[in-house]
C-alpha cells in the first residue's frame, strides 16, 4: 500500500498546497511518495525530500511538464499506477483540470475536495457551495483524490527521502503551449496568506481597488482577494476571486469590503478564523458571518483604518 | 463543425438547499430546479460561434430524470438546433456521465464539446476532463476565451496564477468558466419555437453503461454552523477589538 503525492510546485520550490496535502495523504496510513514534474524541478524535488513522513520522491523532469498541460501529466501519473493505491494532489487549478483526467483513465470515480479523512477509503467533502457536507466511502481498488487544502494544517520538514527520476511518460500531443498572463506579485498568495482583504462590487472600480483596498493589504502584509461581482466588472483579475468556483480560503482574518455575502462567496471564506466585514447596508448577509461588522462607508472607514494600523506600527 | 453542449438539471443558484434531518441528502421536493450555470454559459458559447459561422449545428444533451427535458428545452429556447435526452434515476456520478457522453460523441462525432466546469449541486469539477480521457482528446478546463482555428481551438484558461493559453488540436473538449460570456435570456417567440424543436429521448441501458456508483454515500449533514459576532461602533473599536480580543494584529 503506497500512496502518491502529485506536488504543486514553481520548480524551484514546492508550494504551501503540497504541504498542507502532506498531511492529507498521510492520514491515509500508507507510505507518501511525492511526485514532482517539471522542467528544471531539482529544486522542488529537494524541497519535497525535507518533507517529514515522505518515503521517495519521483522527479519527472521534462519539457513536456513545463506548463500544466493535462495531456501529457495525467500519462505520466497513469504510468505510474501500477505501483499505487492512492493518488492525491491539491484542489489547485491544474489538479482540479488533470486529476480527473487520471481517474477516468483508472476507470476510477474521483473524490473531489476532500476536507477530512474519516478512515482510508472513507471522506469528507463539501457540496452545494459548502451548504451540505458528504460523507462518501470509495469501493474503488485504486483512490483518486484531491484535497482542499485550507482545511488541513501544513506539514513540515524533517525527512530526508531519497530523490529518484521518473521516466518521462509519451506525450500523447494534443495540446501545446501558447502563453500565459501571470501576475507578478510581493504580496502573499492567497490560498497561503494569514491575512486577506477582499473588495466586492461597492469599490466600483479598478482605482478603487488600488487606491482602497490594497494600500490596506500592503499594510497588513496581507493578500488580495475579491467577490466575483467585482472580478465580473473588471475591478478585480479573475485569480483574486474568492467563492465556490474561485479559491478557497481559510486565513486567519479575512476582511471583506464592500461584499454583501452571496453564499457563493461565503462558500470560499467562511472557514476564515476572524472575519471583519465593513458594508454600509447593515443587513447585508456577510454580518451574519463576521466576527466584527462595521457599518460605515468603506470610502472612509478603509482609509481611517489603514492609518490607525500605521499608528499601531504595521 | 456540430458543437455537442451537455447540460445538467440542478437545483437553482438562488435556493438555499437544507438538508434533510434524516441525513440522507438534501432536500430537493419542491425546489425550483434550472440549468446548471456553467451549462447555460456553454450554451451560449456554443450559438455564438454557429451565429459567427464557425459551427453548423448546436446539439444539447442531458442525462438525468424525465424532467431533464425541461432543461434541455430551456437549451433549445435559447437556439440549440436539436436535444438528446438520455434517461437515467437516481445518483449518477461524473464517470458514469462521461461514458454515457462518449458513447453519444462517438455517434455523434461533433468537432467540439462544451461543457460547465463544475454542477452547482455536486461541485465535483469532472466531467469534462473524464470525458477527455475517455475521448482520448485534448482539453481546456476554466475557459475565458475560446477561437476556433480551422479544427483546431485556442483558448484562454483561468489559472491560480492567471491566465493561460492553450492550443488544442480538435476534436476537443472545453469546460466554461464565469467569464467566457454571458448567456442570453430566451424570447417569448423563441421559447414557442423550442417546443417544436426535436429530442431524443434514450435510456442509459441504450448504451451498456454500468450506473452503479463508485462512491458510497454514507450521510450527508449541515455544515458547521457560524454564528455573527458584533457590531463595533468606529474604525478605533475595531482596531482595538482586533488587537486585543482576537489577537491577529
Amino acid at each position: 500500500m503506497t500512496t502518491l503525492l502529485i506536488a504543486e510546485h514553481d520548480n524551484a520550490s514546492i508550494k504551501d498546497a503540497t504541504n498542507k496535502t502532506l498531511t492529507a495523504a498521510a492520514a491515509l496510513g500508507a507510505d507518501v511518495h511525492v511526485l514532482v514534474a517539471g522542467e528544471n524541478a531539482k529544486g522542488a524535488a529537494d524541497a519535497a525530500s525535507k518533507l517529514a513522513g515522505v518515503k521517495k520522491v519521483l522527479l519527472a523532469d521534462n519539457a513536456a511538464y513545463a506548463h500544466d498541460l493535462a495531456e501529457p501529466l495525467a500519462a505520466l501519473i497513469v504510468s505510474l499506477a501500477p505501483s499505487y493505491d492512492a493518488f492525491v494532489a491539491p484542489a489547485t487549478s491544474r489538479f482540479k483540470n488533470v486529476m480527473p483526467r487520471v481517474a477516468a483513465l483508472l476507470d476510477v470515480m474521483q473524490v473531489s475536495e476532500i476536507i477530512k479523512v474519516v478512515s482510508p477509503d472513507t471522506f469528507e467533502r463539501p457540496i452545494y457551495a459548502g451548504n451540505a457536507i458528504q460523507t462518501v466511502k470509495s469501493k474503488d481498488a485504486k483512490k483518486v483524490i484531491t484535497v482542499r487544502t485550507s482545511t488541513f494544517a501544513a506539514a513540515g520538514d524533517g525527512g530526508s527521502a531519497p530523490v529518484e527520476s521518473a521516466a518521462a511518460a509519451a506525450d500523447p500531443g494534443l495540446s501545446s503551449f501558447v502563453g500565459e498572463e501571470v501576475a507578478k506579485s510581493d504580496r502573499p498568495e492567497l490560498t497561503s496568506a494569514k491575512i486577506i482583504v477582499s473588495g466586492g462590487r461597492a469599490m466600483q472600480s479598478r482605482e478603487n481597488f488600488a487606491k482602497y483596498i490594497e494600500p490596506l493589504a500592503d499594510k497588513l502584509g496581507a493578500g488580495v482577494g475579491a467577490s466575483r461581482a467585482a472580478v465580473d466588472a473588471g475591478y478585480a483579475p479573475n485569480d483574486w476571486q474568492v467563492g465556490q468556483t474561485g479559491k478557497v480560503v481559510a486565513p486567519e482574518l479575512y476582511v471583506a469590503i464592500g461584499i454583501s455575502g452571496a453564499i457563493q462567496h461565503l462558500a470560499g471564506m467562511k472557514d476564515s478564523k476572524v472575519i471583519v466585514a465593513i458594508n454600509k447596508d447593515e443587513d447585508a448577509p456577510i454580518f451574519q458571518v463576521a466576527d466584527y461588522g462595521l457599518v460605515a462607508d468603506l470610502y472612509q472607514a478603509v482609509p481611517e483604518l489603514t492609518e490607525a494600523l500605521g499608528k499601531l506600527g504595521k | 463543425m456540430k458543437v455537442l453542449v451537455p447540460v445538467k438539471r440542478v437545483v437553482d443558484y438562488n435556493v438555499k438547499v437544507r438538508v434533510k434531518s434524516d441525513g440522507t441528502g438534501v432536500e430537493l421536493a419542491n425546489v425550483k430546479m434550472s440549468m446548471n450555470p456553467f451549462d447555460e454559459i456553454a450554451v451560449e458559447e456554443a450559438l455564438r460561434l454557429k451565429e459567427a459561422g464557425k459551427a453548423t449545428e448546436v446539439v444539447v444533451v442531458s442525462i438525468g430524470p424525465v424532467q431533464a427535458s425541461e432543461t434541455i428545452r430551456t437549451g433549445l429556447a435559447m437556439g440549440a438546433d436539436r436535444g438528446i435526452l438520455v434517461k437515467a434515476e437516481g445518483n449518477v456520478e461524473p464517470l458514469a456521465v462521461a461514458k454515457i457522453l462518449k458513447a453519444v460523441a462517438d455517434a455523434e462525432k461533433p468537432g467540439l464539446i462544451i461543457l460547465g466546469k463544475q454542477a452547482i449541486d455536486d461541485d465535483s469539477n469532472q466531467t469534462g476532463q473524464m470525458l477527455a480521457a475517455l475521448l482520448g482528446w485534448s482539453q481546456a478546463t476554466f475557459a475565458s476565451k475560446l477561437e476556433v482555428e480551422g479544427s483546431d481551438f485556442k483558448v484562454t484558461r483561468e489559472v491560480d496564477g492567471g491566465l493561460q493559453t492553450v492550443q488544442l488540436k480538435g476534436p476537443a473538449i472545453v469546460t466554461t468558466d464565469l467569464r467566457l460570456n454571458e448567456p442570453r435570456y430566451a424570447s417569448l417567440p423563441n421559447i414557442m419555437k423550442a417546443k417544436k424543436k426535436p429530442i431524443d429521448d434514450k435510456n442509459a441501458s441504450d448504451y451498456g453503461v454500468d450506473l452503479t456508483p463508485h462512491l458510497e454515500v454514507l450521510k450527508t449533514a449541515e455544515p458547521p454552523g457560524r454564528k455573527g459576532g458584533v457590531k463595533v461602533k468606529d474604525v478605533a473599536e475595531l482596531v482595538s477589538k482586533l488587537k486585543t480580543e482576537a489577537g491577529v494584529l
